[in-house]
């Protein structure tokens, strides 16, 4: 028999509909992902919100990896804690896997597994895939790969997810390649025939159409954070490939080929260069800063770390470029492959002396795409090198969003004075504070003017950018630049925040964990808690976040860190305050989930 | 009424090329090599506004303010010059970018970096002033340093020197000179060849330290390098805008011409040496190594090697400067890859 029921006398119990998670797991390098692609695009295509996640190894082939999709009619994207329905497709996690779920789970497995022997109060669902497979097709290497298609053919057939839908999605994801569409079509059948034929509904999960995703997109942080450096215009990319950011660059260079080729000469607008290291890839990103271009850069942490001296010099010199930390797990190695936000210190912080820097922090998809295509304009404006700090659930998974609107301020490329400038000023100081602001003005190399060379040196500089050791220049340049930090307060993305009225609870997040908070206060709200929420957008703080403390009692920190990264330096920057804040603290790896904040929270509340 | 100064044929006086007092030791070979880059650039009539003087940490990394006052500069991090230069000659390819280190610099943190720019052939002039010894730090022993070259505290160096002229050539440098800080007319005909070379042009010249390495022992003194110093060809070289034609023996001379016309004229010793030979090359390095001489003059040219900054096939202008026009695409393409995303 191919359908086990449960053992417990409860029936199926009540239908649930639109809200439920898929996990497949299967091995790195088996293909898996367009099946698992055309599940989450035929269930986002029949209208219903989807999001997924990919949980992958460190490793090119033969090595575990899973993928989550959850469906939820809320719209809530963040991961879900427990999974309803698993593809337990490897061999070498089965058992694991299916030990994993909570009683009453769903599990499709491969009939010679025999995983029902491993826990008799999971629904069942055993499939000859090998059987099917080979009615798929003659070759071999193609069996496996149709394997993939033929799991989504029986998924297919138990949620009831429209043909069509699934019939759009291959065609898609095979880009118009007809013999692809094809056998993959065909594996879907497959499936698909011979679970109506055999399997027998004794799961409650089902998906029914709906109208939450017209018009939206689905797309990762990473392309969408590329999107963004195109649209604001890009020049110079230097990069040097490291897990999870990779995929930034290698986005942006497609968009970058495809619609950054002038017209009339059928030349490249930008430059694009794989770096030896990152510190190259720094170094060269402020070269090209500091005469003109917009330059930009994507790394991870140990990237990061690298780049830390170069950061510091432009700091101090004050060259524009952006620098994207897509954050993993660290320290050191760490786990490449898994989610973290415990750069976030260290990066505001980056570099020896006195340095602190400019951090946007997106909180979506739609967030990594405007704040790069900000970064640049804060960049040039304060010629300073700026964050973008993202992480691998961000920047690698894909997220439903809304389509992305056309940047509506133009490019300003800040304080730059042309021999024009210099011949009407008649006078030029590199590094003097010459509008209040702490803001200076600077020159490119070829400005054909006797006033507009100067020297860049990460030695003492006086106004002039001649060197100096003396206490009173130094002094001058070190106040000018807490000035010019002072005056970015102004023009950095301000926190979104959501009071509520008579909460006495206040929460603050940052990045990825932000989907995971949205629905932890639903879920607070209906236990009767109220809670505010300031979701920060940037660092250095602004006045918002002062506001938003002193209103509350109590105020909850959630971060994926260990050492509560952010309620430190909020503690820094509030001391008075130091009292009310507790942490949430989510730091193994996995992206956080929203019950694992409504946990803390109730605990922290004595609830 | 005193004459006016002479000008070069861009109308600028030979002041306007200099640059701020050195602060380097009296009698440093760096300010040497610093007035042959002045008198180089002003007699080449190249514009200072358009040059981009770049340099890492270190003594001879200071010396970028001491020429071409009308030019930018940039005194990066220590060894990091290389990718920093090569930012730079991506966001503008009309600068004419000369970079200036040393031997710690080049030869120890930053080999790396100097490594895939050679690999890479960004255009510009490399000169490293080597004198075997961490100058500003009191005289340690660089990666240059020979095998029984000594300290002034006596200390003998046993490591083997890394030849940053034949690591040049191995990575493929189309431009590859070595000279002395000493032998000004030989240095100044190198730096106007390696300006009108279209990729990277490495010169190492040995330039002593007065201060810590010029002592009895040492082989980057001036004594040692004077007596040693054997010229592999008598160096001329002939700019494009004034062609002089002179006749000479054949077979006497072997004459390069660049990319913009401008010529190589090397003058044959009894050495009969052939700087367009890279294998050739590198064996004359090897064997100086072995024989303890002191080679100098252009080892190596090949004109014929495309540029990084070629190969990238950018438009005309200079990408620093480009109008948003030409690098914010239109709102159509965005709703188009909106739209594939739907």
């Amino acid at each position: 028999m191919n359908t086990l029921a449960l053992d417990s006398k409860e029936k199926t119990g009540k239908n649930v509909v639109n809200d439920f998670s898929i996990q497949v797991a299967t091995v790195n390098g088996s293909g898996s992902q367009s099946s698992n692609n055309v599940l989450m695009r035929s269930i986002f295509q029949m209208g219903i919100p989807v999001s997924g996640k990919n949980l992958f190894p460190s490793n090119i082939a033969g090595l575990p990896t899973w993928f989550t999709i959850r469906v939820n009619k809320n719209g809530y994207i963040a991961r879900k804690k427990h999974i309803d329905i698993m593809i337990a497709m490897n061999p070498q996690t089965a058992i694991e896997d299916v030990k994993g779920l909570n009683p009453g789970a769903v599990c499709i497995s491969p009939i010679e597994l025999k995983l029902d022997a491993v826990r008799s109060d999971v629904r069942h669902y055993q499939v000859p895939f090998a059987e099917l497979a080979s009615k798929a097709s003659d070759n071999m290497k193609l069996r496996k790969l149709l394997t993939n298609m033929i799991y989504v053919g029986v998924v297919a057939d138990l949620l009831n997810i429209d043909q069509t839908q699934i019939d759009i999605a291959i065609t898609k994801q095979f880009d118009g390649k007809a013999k692809a569409i094809d056998l993959n079509l065909n594996a879907v059948k497959i499936g698909r025939e011979w679970a109506r034929e055999n399997l027998k509904k004794v799961d409650q999960y089902s998906v029914e159409p709906m109208d939450k995703t017209q018009g939206k997109i689905i797309i990762d942080g990473n392309a969408a954070a590329g999107l963004g450096c195109m649209f604001a215009g890009v020049t110079v990319v230097t990069w040097y490939p490291i897990t999870p950011s990779s995929s930034l660059c290698e986005s942006l260079i497609d968009y970058l080929k495809e619609h950054r080729i002038d017209k009339a000469s059928n030349k490249a607008t930008f430059a694009v260069i794989q770096a030896e290291d990152e510190l190259a890839a720094v170094g060269m990103a402020l070269g090209a800063g500091w005469a003109g271009a917009r330059s930009m850069t994507s790394t991870s942490g140990p990237g990061i770390s690298l780049m830390s001296e170069f950061v510091g010099f432009g700091y101090f010199t004050e060259i524009p470029t952006v620098i994207f930390d897509v954050q993993r797990v660290g320290p050191s190695t760490g786990m490449p492959t898994r989610t973290s936000q415990a750069d976030l210190m260290s990066t505001f912080l980056l570099s020896h002396g006195d340095t602190k820097h400019i951090c946007l922090l997106p909180g979506s998809v739609q967030e990594c795409y405007e704040m790069a295509t900000e970064a640049f304009q804060i960049a040039e404006m304060f010629q300073t090198p700026v964050f973008v700090m993202t992480d691998l659930d961000l920047g690698m998974n894909n997220w439903m969003s809304e389509p992305f609107k056309y940047p509506t301020t133009p490019i300003n490329r800040g304080k730059v004075l042309t021999a024009a400038d210099l011949e009407k000023a008649g006078k030029f100081e590199r590094y003097a504070d010459v509008d209040g602001d702490g803001i200076p003005y600077r020159t490119l190399p070829g400005t054909d003017h006797p006033l507009g060379a100067y020297f860049t040196r990460g030695s003492g500089h006086t106004a002039k950018a001649t060197y100096t050791e003396k206490p009173e220049d130094y002094l001058y340049l070190m106040d000018r630049l807490a000035k010019k930090f002072e005056t970015a307060k102004k023009h950095v993305p301000a926190p979104v925040v959501d009071t509520v009225s008579g909460a006495k609870i206040g929460i603050i997040a940052f990045g990825s964990s932000d989907f995971a908070v949205q629905e932890s206060r639903d879920q607070l709200k209906e236990k009767g808690l109220a809670t505010s929420y300031l979701r920060l957008r940037a660092l250095p703080f602004t006045a918002e976040l002062k506001q938003f403390v002193d209103a509350h009692d109590v105020v909850y920190v959630v971060e994926q860190c260990r050492d509560a990264q952010l309620r430190d330096l909020i503690r820094l920057e509030l001391p008075e305050s130091s009292m009310k804040f507790k942490s949430v603290l989510h730091y193994n790896g996995l992206p956080i989930d929203a019950d694992f904040v409504t946990e803390a929270i109730i605990k922290g509340e004595g609830k | 009424m005193t004459a006016a100064p002479p000008t070069n044929r861009i109308g600028l006086t030979l002041s306007d090329y200099k640059g701020a007092p050195s602060t380097l030791c009296d009698g440093c070979g760096h300010d040497a090599i610093t007035s042959q880059i002045i008198r180089a650039f002003y007699e080449l009539g190249i514009e200072p506004h358009n040059v981009a003087k770049m340099s890492g940490i270190g003594c001879s990394s200071k010396t970028p303010a001491y020429f071409l006052n009308r030019a930018h500069g940039f005194n990066s991090v220590h060894g990091r010059m290389p990718s920093v230069a090569t930012g730079a000659a991506l966001a503008n390819k009309h600068l004419h970018l000369i970079g200036v280190s040393g031997d710690g610099d080049t030869a120890s943190i930053g080999l790396g970096q100097f490594c895939h720019l050679v690999r890479r052939n960004i255009p510009m002039i490399y000169i490293v002033e080597n004198n075997g010894v961490y100058g500003l730090t009191k005289g340690q022993f660089s990666a240059t340093a020979d095998i029984g070259s000594k300290l002034k505290t006596g200390v003998m160096n046993e490591l083997p020197p890394i030849d940053l002229c034949g690591l040049a050539i191995e990575l493929g440098c189309g431009f590859v000179g070595r000279s002395f800080a000493g032998d000004p007319r030989q240095l100044q005909a190198l730096i106007k060849a390696a300006a009108s070379h279209k990729g990277t042009a490495v010169l190492d010249v040995i330039s002593p330290c007065v201060t810590f390495n010029n002592h009895e022992g040492s082989t980057k003194s001036y004594k040692y390098a004077k007596e040693m110093e054997t010229p592999l060809h008598e160096l001329g070289f002939i700019p494009f805008y004034e062609q002089i034609n002179v006749d000479y023996e054949p077979g006497t001379v072997q004459e390069v011409e660049m990319h913009d016309g401008s010529k190589i004229r090397l003058k044959k010793t009894e050495r009969d040496y052939d700087a367009t030979d890279m294998v050739g090359a590198i064996q004359t390095i090897k064997k100086a190594h072995d024989e303890k001489q002191f080679l100098t003059g252009l080892l190596y040219i090949n004109e014929n090697k495309d540029d990084f900054v070629s190969m990238m096939d950018t438009v005309d202008e200079s990408l620093a400067t480009l109008p948003e026009s030409m690098t914010r695409p239109g709102k159509d393409v965005l709703e188009s890859i909106m739209k594939e995303l739907m």
